[in-house]
């Protein structure tokens, strides 16, 4: 039986998601800037997705902007409003634990004459609100922080920061990178406080090169693509319209009974988490499991390599993510694990098990009994 | 510009009566690498001399990269040819070649000439002469100095036709590929072994490699890198049978019941022996290793007798006493660098000691090996059984 236990690295695609795009792709597959019919019937998916997102975050819906994923929305977000904003302050400030495509951008533009803060997390991958109150400043532009980290579930008090922030300096801009939380919590950026938010398709089981940026209108920012000035000049090029109408569809069957899938979920992760308490030896790192995110568990097993145990798992069909896969190419150490005080000699023993709607329990299971015949024959064959 | 090379060739002038074998096996070479090139090419043998002629229109930087790998090869020349018209049509051919080639440059020059046609009308220093004054005279920039020119012109009077060259590209040299049989490289992910086994094929062995696979201890990528370096490599020593040999299961049972400061000596012994099983059933005559004196434990020169101990064929190491720099200068060249430095399999570390033997004795390791008769010989025979072969071109 196989189990893919790597949804925070990728999700299958909806069905009814690839049926629509392939409608799009061979029917309608027009442009939406020309001026006939066909460039009409495009138009239409996109006016659709813009007011299935409007309405799902509580947002105008000239307000939504739609990128080619989560790492374009960042930089955009980043970039564009650094930019656009650097005469009332050039100080940004972001956390220990980002994804590559915030902690990335936010070093380019310390390169180019900005300051930057980087604020600590807690053992539990929390960021610290006092370092945060501390942090900002007159000059303060940007905040950015992600809701859900990707490596290990940990989940950020938000609305509590933007409140800090807003106090604080009310011009300051904050920006939250909602990739790994969007599709499992419900986020209304108005309320919240959030001013720029970042969304991806292909973690909600919508396609890949799909990606939405919420940006407030009363945000001043500044596009990065230059061209045919589509999407009122901020995000130039023509709409990727199978991805738009992919990524609205994903997002639409994510929202419907929310809560209940969110409990399913949830109860999957205990099972998860009460197996892995039963195998000597082990750690689950982060937030207990019901204050973190309902989807993604790190665990860290003492005296085993992750990458030897993951193809060890795969032998199994059990797919998982050794630390966080977006980085996993080069032998770097996570800088989320290292952030939350991790022993070290655990750094390299950490692995990351996701979930999502379509997980059942007999994979939850299979994994656990997986883990539980290689743990004994991997912990044998040990360096010494 | 050219639609001609000549092709000059060392060693293989002096190989007495066999010359023929390693003409033929150089010309078969050269017609595989053409192959895929742009172009339709003729490949003749004339009085010792090979040339390249492209019909047409033809890719010229692809011809030339082409045949840089073609063992054998030491030189490269586009050469114009041209049939025997008499002395006024080949001055005329040769102010052509030197107006497109040197037109305006500050050189020297020398005219040589090779008389091969004993009938033709004028000697060699009347050649050189007669063609170096015109040159003179044409080109105002031009000098002559006879000793050490910047430009050698080279005029060949054949029997059925005149060559004009200038231009020398280097070869790779060595020997055409298949003239000495076939053997086996111990090919791992790293940098020294793609370099063993092209060093080894330079001098005209054909390579086949074994690859010891360690899942999970060793990833998918792991194995893909090593096709991909085999590829690399195929390219100049021709397609490669990679033998991938499941090595785990004796892996483990040799963590079980050896002496842990041993395991890599005796996993390195099992590796000569399967490696010489397949070679001997595979017509290989030799192993080549990447091995070098001293690069890590196991390449200790105890070590290394330690491992050699159970081999019966002969073991190349090609780069037995290069340093580590040298090594990396040819990975550069030949282009397996930037492959054999991707990080994808250091958790075979697993079952290499801290504290590994330097000084191994082959007696103990002997005794030591004992510990597995139960159940090696088994173990090897299942795991040449379950090879996979991939072929790599």
């Amino acid at each position: 039986m196989e189990a893919y236990l790597d949804n925070s690295a990728t999700t299958r695609c909806f069905d009814e998601v690839t049926d629509l795009m392939v409608r799009v792709m061979k029917e309608d597959f027009g442009n939406p800037s020309s001026l006939h019919t066909k460039g009409m019937e495009a138009e239409r998916y996109l006016r659709a997705a813009k007011a299935y997102f409007a309405e799902n975050l509580k947002v105008r819906e000239k307000e939504i902007y739609f990128t080619s994923g989560g790492t374009e929305s960042n930089n955009l977000a980043i970039i564009g409003a650094a930019m656009a904003n650097q005469r009332a302050g050039k100080h940004l400030i972001t956390s220990r634990i980002e994804h590559p495509s915030v902690e990335n951008p936010m070093q380019y533009l310390e390169g180019q004459g900005y300051a930057l803060t980087c604020l600590p997390v807690d053992e539990k991958g929390v960021v610290s609100l006092a370092a945060l109150k501390e942090a900002v400043t007159e000059e303060t532009i940007l905040v950015s922080v992600m809701y859900v980290n990707n490596e290990i579930g940990s989940v950020q008090p938000i609305d509590e920061m933007a409140r800090i922030i807003h106090e604080k300096n009310p011009r300051t801009l904050f920006h939250v990178d909602a990739v790994q939380a969007y599709g499992k919590y419900q986020i209304f950026p108005k309320k919240e406080g959030i001013d720029l938010m970042s969304i991806s398709g292909h973690k909600i089981h919508g396609p890949k090169g799909s990606g939405v940026l919420y940006v407030s209108e009363k945000v001043k920012i500044r596009p990065i693509l230059f061209g045919g000035e589509q999407q009122k000049g901020l995000r130039s090029g023509t709409e990727n319209v199978p991805g738009i109408a992919g990524i609205a569809e994903a997002a639409k069957l994510c929202y419907q009974d929310l809560d209940e899938k969110v409990e399913r979920l949830y109860v999957l992760k205990e099972r998860f988490a009460e197996g892995i308490r039963k195998l000597p030896d082990v750690q689950i790192n982060g937030m207990p499991v019901r204050e973190g995110a309902p989807h993604i568990v790190s665990v860290s097993f003492a005296g085993v390599k992750s990458e030897v145990l993951l193809h060890a798992l795969e032998e199994k069909g059990i797919y998982v993510s050794a630390g966080s896969a977006c980085s996993s190419n080069k032998p770097s150490v996570s800088r989320t694990l290292q952030a939350i005080g991790m022993k070290k000699e655990l750094l390299g023993s950490t692995l990351r098990f996701s979930f999502s709607f379509e997980t059942r329990e007999e994979e939850i299971d299979a994994c656990i009994q997986g883990l539980e015949e290689l743990l004994l024959v991997l912990r044998r064959y040990v360096r010494r | 510009m050219f639609q001609a090379f000549l092709i000059k060739y060392g060693e293989i002038g002096v190989k007495g009566k066999n010359r023929y074998v390693f003409e033929d096996a150089l010309v078969a070479r050269m017609k595989q690498v053409l192959y895929p090139v742009e172009g339709t090419f003729r490949i003749t043998k004339e009085q010792g001399r090979i040339y390249v002629e492209a019909e047409g229109v033809f890719d010229y930087e692809e011809t030339i990269a082409a045949l840089q790998r073609v063992f054998g090869i030491v030189g490269i020349c586009p050469v114009v040819l041209r049939e025997d018209q008499g002395f006024e049509a080949l001055s005329k051919d040769v102010m052509d070649y030197m107006h497109r080639m040197y037109e305006g440059v500050k050189k020297t020059f020398k005219v040589h000439t090779r008389r091969a046609n004993k009938n033709y009308p004028l000697t060699s220093p009347e050649v050189n002469e007669e063609l170096g004054g015109r040159i003179l005279k044409e080109f105002p920039d031009l000098s002559v100095d006879v000793h050490k020119p910047d430009i050698m012109l080279h005029i060949e009077l054949r029997s059925h036709h005149i060559n004009i060259y200038s231009e020398v590209i280097p070869g790779p040299g060595g020997m055409p590929l298949g003239t000495n049989g076939r053997s086996m490289l111990l090919l791992s992910g790293g940098i020294d072994s793609p370099v063993a086994g092209y060093m080894v094929a330079k001098r005209g062995v054909y390579v086949d490699a074994v690859y010891f696979h360690a899942p999970p201890y060793t990833s998918e990528r792991a194995k893909q890198k090593v096709v991909d370096l085999a590829g690399k490599v195929a390219r100049y020593t021709g397609p490669i049978r990679l033998h991938v040999i499941n090595f785990t299961d004796i892996q483990m049972y040799i963590y079980d019941q050896c002496p842990h400061d041993e395991l890599t000596i005796i996993m390195r012994r099992y590796m000569m022996r399967i490696a010489q099983k397949l070679a001997e059933d595979t017509g290989c005559l030799a192993l080549i290793t990447g091995e070098s004196i001293g690069q890590v434990a196991s390449q200790t020169v105890p070590s290394l007798a330690a491992t050699n101990d159970v081999c019966d064929l002969p073991v190349f190491r090609p780069l037995i006493a290069f340093d580590k720099e040298d090594i990396v200068a040819v990975a550069k060249k030949i282009d397996t660098y930037e492959i054999s430095i991707l990080p994808y399999e250091d958790c075979c570390t697993t079952f290499v000691a801290r504290h590994p033997v330097t000084k191994p004795q082959v007696e103990r390791i002997r005794r030591s090996e004992k510990a597995l008769m139960e159940k090696i010989e088994d173990m090897v025979k299942e795991a040449l059984d379950t090879e996979e072969v991939i072929e790599v071109r």
